[in-house]
């Protein structure tokens, strides 16, 4: 259970060697009570390295499963796999990739990949992970958006449609269990210097993985809301979504 | 059966979880609903009076005993009263003290069940001198996880084990208490305003020598040496004989909180202005004073909901006690230096602990107090807490916890392997569990 603090005990994390949910496993841990961590991963190496990490910060129950989130059945199969034990009080979704832009143009096929992981995989996975957690009566769903889920830029807008369509789901998903005591945090960070992004040149308000962490950390106890980080992006956005398209257009972003 | 799935939280408005809520009409329905358990089990649930999470049941079944709210005559020889565990002391003293008895204990509110009273082995301003409730109970039925009605007396180890017992042994249907006679529905009280800590403490050893009760308000926001300065009183029910319609008992309900107030209210400052007003509101020394027993009792009663005063962000209350006076001021202190700031404190000294095993009050002093939950750096804060509790044998209320580690609970309650075994034979398929049981893996 989550106590009135906001330090869970169980938390389950698809996706699990995204660098974000490294640092939010970590974060979650300082708060004492997490007894239990299951992770789920496409590359099993990179997940036993992660798994090794977790058994660091303490935590005595470290689960490893399966995930390949162009599949649906697999990552129905690692939800229900995870809920069987006992329990979880958060589930990270924290499946995703970042599409190179120029090449998804030539070859758009590798749109459909995008698609498949960011919103199908990650949007499957929520529905999944809420129908568990509203049997159970409780728990808090966190959900990986984008700033680009909200206003795709020039550069980045094929991973903005998917995190577009990923967010949609998961905000009316969040309306939708009110009352339910499962709530859905979806967070819209803004760049955050990962090794997803290694290769790009770091945008305006750009911030680290446990920026987003903290922020995670301080929302589990408010219900269903959208999490910005840095906050200052929220107003940034809004003007941005509504600046005229030609003005927009020319902006270098 | 009609159930609702309904959100539920404690008092203090924390981690709120969702289960299906039904209100059987029947101990034959109850038993029912206990036998048909699914996997998340059952509990009981009366007025959302504990603070956390000791009656929510997240995707189970929670029973409203509203339906069994009997109140039996009281025996006017023996003074026994036999009540419906949905029956609440509100309800009981409203029915009782005009012909002349009191409950023998009283917590802070009327507003609490019967069977939640028993649950929590409630203490009142008197246990110094009577012990919690759970000594004044002589009989109590309770369905049991095969769905069995039982008779238990203090001679059981299942009493001893349902007392305080959270609700985890079975659900409590009636409850026989040993009621007090009074003749009057007044007290006269003490009240001594204190400069310090330590004075209040000794003015409450002092006051409980010669009172039956007492408690003092202590100010935790008060800067330097006047931190734990307070307001004790104490009191004894007064004979009443120059009182018009001595017997007379209708306490009013003055206002009620709105739903939607926005946290931060009650802000440090604004209650240390507060602290200030009462305390200096009240006499230096004043002895004797007739006062109405609602009001000596129940004081927050009168303010209906008052825990929306928190804002939406609740509040959790910390409640310990220990044999160490000096735990006391360490708490405080521990509270202070971590930049946490207590809004209101209750200090107050218990007499000797009861035989229930899992029962809070032991020997030495109890301190609670109300913190908002969106404190920032509450969690480890109250974590430092824990250890200093520990470390001088003392323990943390169980009814009000919403936030302590599994292994603390191990090291406060000794007694805790003992009720485990209990509870496993009258309830051996697990049915009775509570998002506080699932927390603390009791």
């Amino acid at each position: 259970m989550i106590n009135a603090l906001g330090a869970p005990q169980s938390v389950l994390v698809l996706g699990a060697t995204s660098d974000i949910a490294a640092a939010t496993v970590t974060r979650l841990a300082a708060g004492g009570r997490l007894h239990k961590v299951v992770l789920a991963a496409r590359d099993p190496d990179a997940l036993s390295l992660v798994a090794e990490q977790v058994q660091a910060l303490g935590v005595p129950e470290v689960v490893q499963l399966p995930l390949e989130a162009r599949d649906p059945r697999s990552v129905e199969a690692a939800v229900s796999a995870a809920f069987a034990g006992a329990d979880i009080d958060v589930v990270l979704v924290a499946i995703g990739m970042l599409p190179d832009q120029q090449r998804t143009l030539a070859r758009p096929e590798l749109a459909v990949c995008a698609a498949q992981v960011n919103f199908i995989g990650a949007g499957v996975a929520a529905l999944h992970a809420a129908n568990a957690l509203r049997r159970q009566g409780h728990g808090v769903l966190v959900v990986l958006s984008s700033a680009a889920a909200e206003r795709p830029r020039r550069s980045n807008f094929v991973y903005g449609a998917t995190k577009a369509g990923l967010d949609a789901l998961c905000t009316g998903l969040g309306d939708e269990l009110h009352g339910t005591g499962v709530s859905v945090v979806v967070v819209r960070p803004g760049f955050v210097r990962t090794k997803m992004t290694a290769h790009l040149p770091a945008a305006p308000l750009a911030i680290t993985p446990e920026a987003v962490a903290e922020a995670i950390a301080t929302h589990l106890t408010v219900g269903s809301c959208t999490v910005w980080v840095p906050r200052t992006l929220r107003p940034v956005l809004s003007v941005l979504r509504h600046l005229p398209r030609p003005v927009f257009r020319r902006l270098p972003v | 059966m009609a159930e609702r799935a309904e959100l539920l939280s404690g008092w203090g408005r924390t981690a709120p979880t969702c289960a299906f809520v039904f209100r059987p009409r029947t101990t034959a329905e109850l038993a029912a609903a206990v036998a048909t358990a699914g996997p998340r089990g059952v509990l009981a649930r009366g007025l959302g009076r504990s603070y956390g999470d000791a009656a929510q049941n997240a995707g189970g079944w929670v029973l409203d005993l509203a339906h069994f709210d009997s109140i039996g005559p009281v025996d006017p020889a023996s003074g026994q009263v036999t009540c419906g565990a949905g029956a609440s002391i509100d309800a009981l003293l409203r029915r009782t003290v005009r012909e002349g008895w009191f409950v023998p204990v009283s917590p802070g509110t009327r507003q609490v069940t019967l069977g939640g009273a028993v649950a929590a082995d409630v203490h009142g301003k008197n246990h110094h001198r009577d012990g919690s409730l759970g000594a004044h109970v002589t009989r109590l039925e309770l369905v049991d996880g095969q769905g069995e009605l039982r008779t238990l007396t203090p001679a059981d180890e299942l009493f001893r084990a349902t007392v305080a017992g959270l609700g985890l042994t079975g659900v409590i249907t009636t409850v026989s208490l040993q009621m007090i006679p009074i003749s009057s529905a007044w007290l006269a009280v003490d009240t001594r305003r204190t400069a310090d800590l330590e004075e209040t403490m000794s003015a409450l050893a002092d006051l409980d020598a010669r009172r039956r009760y007492s408690v003092a308000w202590i100010d935790c926001l008060a800067g330097g040496t006047a931190v734990g300065r307070g307001v004790v009183t104490a009191g004894d029910h007064l004979a009443g004989d120059d009182i018009d319609d001595p017997l007379a008992f209708a306490p009013k309900q003055r206002a009620s909180v709105p739903a939607l107030v926005p946290s931060g209210v009650l802000g440090r400052r604004r209650m240390a202005l507060f602290n200030e007003a009462f305390h200096r509101a009240a006499p230096r020394s004043a002895d004797n004073v007739p006062t109405r027993g609602a009001a000596f009792f129940h004081p927050l009663d009168a303010l209906d909901r008052w825990n929306r005063l928190y804002g939406t962000g609740g509040f959790v209350q910390y409640q310990f006690a220990s044999p160490d006076p000096a735990s006391i001021r360490a708490v405080l202190e521990a509270l202070r230096i971590a930049g946490v700031s207590a809004l209101l404190g209750v200090l107050k000294r218990f007499g000797p602990g009861g035989d229930a095993h899992l029962s809070f009050p032991l020997a030495g002093w109890t301190l609670a107090v109300d913190i908002p939950a969106r404190t920032a750096g509450l969690g480890p804060a109250l974590d430092a807490a824990d250890r200093l509790v520990v470390e001088s044998g003392g323990r943390v209320y169980l009814a009000k916890d919403a936030r302590m580690a599994p292994d603390t609970v191990e090291a406060m309650y000794p007694r805790l392997a003992d009720w485990r075994a209990v509870r496993a034979a009258a309830d051996p398929r697990g049915v009775f569990t509570s998002d506080l049981a699932r927390r603390l893996r009791l």
